[in-house]
């Protein structure tokens, strides 16, 4: 469907007709984006969430490219979303991705008045750009055409093309002024790399030291291979109980030691005595010991279990 | 001079002409595209389920159909008719529109991918072409990194650590790996003169495949296009022994299917891209062309099929033969590898389309300039010191059982004799004279080596 969408947008690439009017169809295509681009735009001021705000963003660059497009300029529509959102904004998402579903802004001033001088200073940028637009006249439109190489570029139908006329125009005339941007972002990349270089203090730790540090350490108590998974082979799938080695016994390394230093991790003693009772040929429940009744066992479960509703879930 | 750029580069080819069309020409054409995909991803399943079954000598998928033809359908059913789970801890709105993006995204590509010339639809003369614009392959890229997003959002919005991580890994390689693609594709530009898709095939039509003509540009393409859908040797987003499943680890039924058959139409894509821009497109393939086989009309479809389901054949064949980067190997081979080659390749072919362009020198002559400078480039490879091996270790006394394992001799140690060899060496060193034959330190290797074969 959206395919439909880009290829009306390039039918409607001559939507200008000579004396500036739009046509029908560049009308319609307005009304239906520009609602959708308001809409996001609020989206961005009001979203709480950083992520939120930026699909905001990504939609009205979308939606901004359609709307280039429609007016014949095919290739800054594509490179916008080329640069900006598959670029630019995916950095962007890249640094949010690490703050986490959870997060929303804090609306803490860390400057005292803040929010006063940021609308004072919103309120004065309306009323510049509202003084230009009221007072701006415009020339009719000349699209490409304005370029100082007529003869640039001129596609099957006598048209200027759009790539190669924009071209003509920032290799021909703005020349030195691109080579100048272009000195400042090699500058500019170039400072970010002396910034965030790093002198390194101790040699690097690679595979084979690694490799080396765990067979060393071996001798000492440590494992080769990664340790084992928690819960495995308990009654319990979960991360809380210890794994239970080949030999019934609990795996104390197999749980996590977040959870240890929370407190969470459930005792493992109580899982290894069910094991003992299963190999002696009794029940894991039932028939027990009177020193430790299924009630303790259950409550020592629901007790570790951070949220106990899971477990009746579970069953 | 940048004026006469211009002129001399462009409409040098002639495109496709849509000035026919009515406007349900498209429709049509949208419409056919549509189940075009669809049923090649049902095939594509099929394909790569079966010819990795025959790679890695099982029969695959056998049961429903014949050959096994029917699974993919089956499956398709079953994902339709699964329970629809959602995760609690999830952003509900973006948990739900990141599948969607993922398969809009990669419906919209193949519109602009010429399929075949001009071919008659109901008595009207089109060419089997949905659109196509001045900057068709830059429309190709801004739709794939739309796509993208899909996959980043859907791990992030998943509220879960292994879909995060898989979000965030999609999101370096492809920051990392569209450069190196996009470098790749403006090489192609150069020498076309233009971004448009059909006036691309039409200029590999009158000079040669430009897979011939800029092979390095096609083999970066190729590398980077198998990191952009994520497949083996580069599949970290979705690692399964590393992250489950990676960004689609908490989708399930139907918002798991939009994610697999993006996935699928991905691999459709880029294979229709690499055909269009490199493999000559439509037209017939190199042996049959001289034969005169023609690719006129729907003929062109079928040749237009017949490369993409050999990339494809490729994109299965990588996954039974490679195994998966680690995450730096990747990144070093996307920062230091393709993208400074991609740089290197691009200005020499533009520097080589300028001179041609731009001065009277003869292409024979340039040609042999640049042999020239080539083999000045093998000779002065040959004065740089080869690289040294890295210094053996420091000869230390070998310990048998260092760290408190029994372990062998490092390069550079020598095993000592065992002792019935010392005792063998005793008895023969009695024969001679005094009877301390200690072994030399310097024990010739050789010895050690019959020493190991002598054990047990």
């Amino acid at each position: 469907m959206s395919a439909m969408v880009s290829s009306a947008a390039a039918t409607l690439t001559a939507g200008l007709t000579s004396t500036g009017e739009a046509s029908t169809g560049e009308a319609i295509l307005f009304w239906v984006l520009a609602p959708i681009m308001v809409v996001a735009s609020l989206g961005l001021l009001f979203a709480r969430k950083a992520v939120h705000a930026a699909m905001s963003v990504i939609t009205v660059m979308i939606t901004l490219a359609f709307l280039y497009v429609a007016q014949d300029a095919p290739f800054l529509g594509v490179v916008q979303v080329v640069v900006y959102t598959g670029a630019i904004m995916m950095l962007f998402l890249f640094v949010l991705m690490l703050v986490g579903v959870d997060a929303s802004d804090s609306l803490v001033e860390t400057i005292k008045g803040q929010r006063w001088i940021a609308l004072l200073g919103g309120l004065g940028l309306l009323v510049v750009l509202g003084g230009v637009v009221v007072t701006a006249t415009f020339p009719p439109a000349r699209g490409l055409d304005a370029t100082t190489y007529p003869a640039a570029g001129l596609d099957s139908t006598g048209q200027p093309s759009n790539p190669q006329g924009l071209a003509a125009i920032v290799f021909g005339s703005y020349a030195f002024a691109l080579e100048v941007v272009g000195a400042l972002l090699v500058t500019a990349a170039l400072g970010a790399l002396v910034l965030t270089h790093r002198e390194r203090l101790i040699p690097k730790r690679d595979q084979k030291t690694r490799v080396k540090d765990r067979v060393r350490a071996l001798a000492s108590g440590g494992t080769l291979t990664p340790l084992a998974a928690p819960g495995v082979y308990a009654r319990h799938n979960a991360m809380d109980v210890p794994a239970l080695g080949p030999d019934g016994q609990p795996v104390e390394a197999s749980v996590n030691r977040v959870l240890k230093v929370r407190g969470q991790e459930a005792d493992a003693d109580l899982y290894a005595a069910r094991i003992d009772r299963v190999l002696a040929g009794g029940w894991a429940d039932e028939d027990l010991p009177a020193a430790a009744p299924v009630d303790a066992i259950e409550a020592a479960e629901t007790d570790c279990d951070p949220d106990p509703t899971s477990e009746e879930a579970d069953r | 001079m940048s004026a006469s750029v211009a002129v001399a580069v462009a409409a040098e080819y002639s495109g496709a002409d849509f000035s026919n069309d009515h406007w349900w020409v498209p429709l049509l054409k949208g419409v056919f595209i549509m189940v075009l995909v669809l049923t090649s991803v049902i095939m594509a399943i099929w394909f790569e389920r079966k010819v990795v079954a025959k790679m890695q000598l099982r029969p695959g998928p056998n049961v429903h159909g014949p050959a096994g033809l029917l699974q993919s359908t089956a499956d398709a059913i079953k994902l339709l008719v699964k329970e629809d789970i959602s995760v609690r801890a999830a952003d509900k709105l973006v948990y739900l529109v990141a599948p969607v993006i993922a398969v809009f995204a990669s419906f919209l590509t193949l519109a602009v991918v010429p399929m075949a010339g001009e071919v008659s639809v109901f008595g009207f003369r089109t060419p089997l072409q949905m659109t196509d614009f001045p900057v068709a392959v830059l429309y190709i890229l801004a739709c794939t990194s739309v796509g993208v997003y899909g996959m980043v959002l859907g791990g992030w919005s998943s509220g879960s650590t292994y879909p995060l991580l898989g979000a965030v890994r999609s999101t370096a390689q492809v920051i990392s790996y569209e450069l190196a693609m996009g470098l790749s594709l403006v090489s192609v530009f150069v020498l076309a003169g233009s971004m448009s898709t059909s006036q691309i095939v039409e200029a590999q039509y009158r000079e040669q495949w430009f897979v011939a003509a800029l092979p390095l540009a096609f083999i970066l393409y190729v590398v980077s296009m198998v990191g952009e859908v994520n497949r083996l040797p580069f599949d970290l987003p979705e690692a399964e022994g590393e992250l489950v499943a990676g960004y689609m680890t908490e989708y399930s039924a139907m918002k798991f299917a939009w994610f697999y058959l993006a996935e699928y139409i991905n691999m459709l894509n880029v294979s229709a891209v690499a055909t269009t821009l490199f493999l000559g497109g439509w037209h017939t393939p190199l042996p049959l062309n001289y034969l005169g086989v023609p690719d006129s009309g729907y003929w062109g479809l079928l040749w237009f099929l017949l490369k993409v389901w050999t990339i494809m054949f490729f994109f299965v064949w990588v996954r039974g033969t490679l195994l998966r980067f680690r995450y730096d190997q990747f990144m070093n081979l996307g920062w230091k590898v393709l993208i400074p080659t991609a740089l290197a390749w691009l200005f020499g072919v533009t520097a080589i389309r300028a001179i041609d362009e731009f001065t009277d020198v003869d292409s024979r002559l340039m040609l042999l300039v640049l042999a020239g400078v080539l083999l000045l480039f093998a000779a002065a490879a040959f004065l740089v010191p080869e690289k040294q091996a890295p210094p053996p270790e420091p000869d230390t006394e070998f310990d048998p059982y260092a760290d408190g394992y029994p372990v062998p001799p490092m390069p550079g140690q020598t095993l000592p004799p065992s002792p019935r060899r010392l005792r063998a060496m005793a008895a023969a060193g009695a024969g001679y004279g005094p009877s301390d034959a200690a072994p030399s330190d310097a024990a010739p290797s050789d010895a050690a080596q019959t020493e190991e074969t002598d054990r047990d």
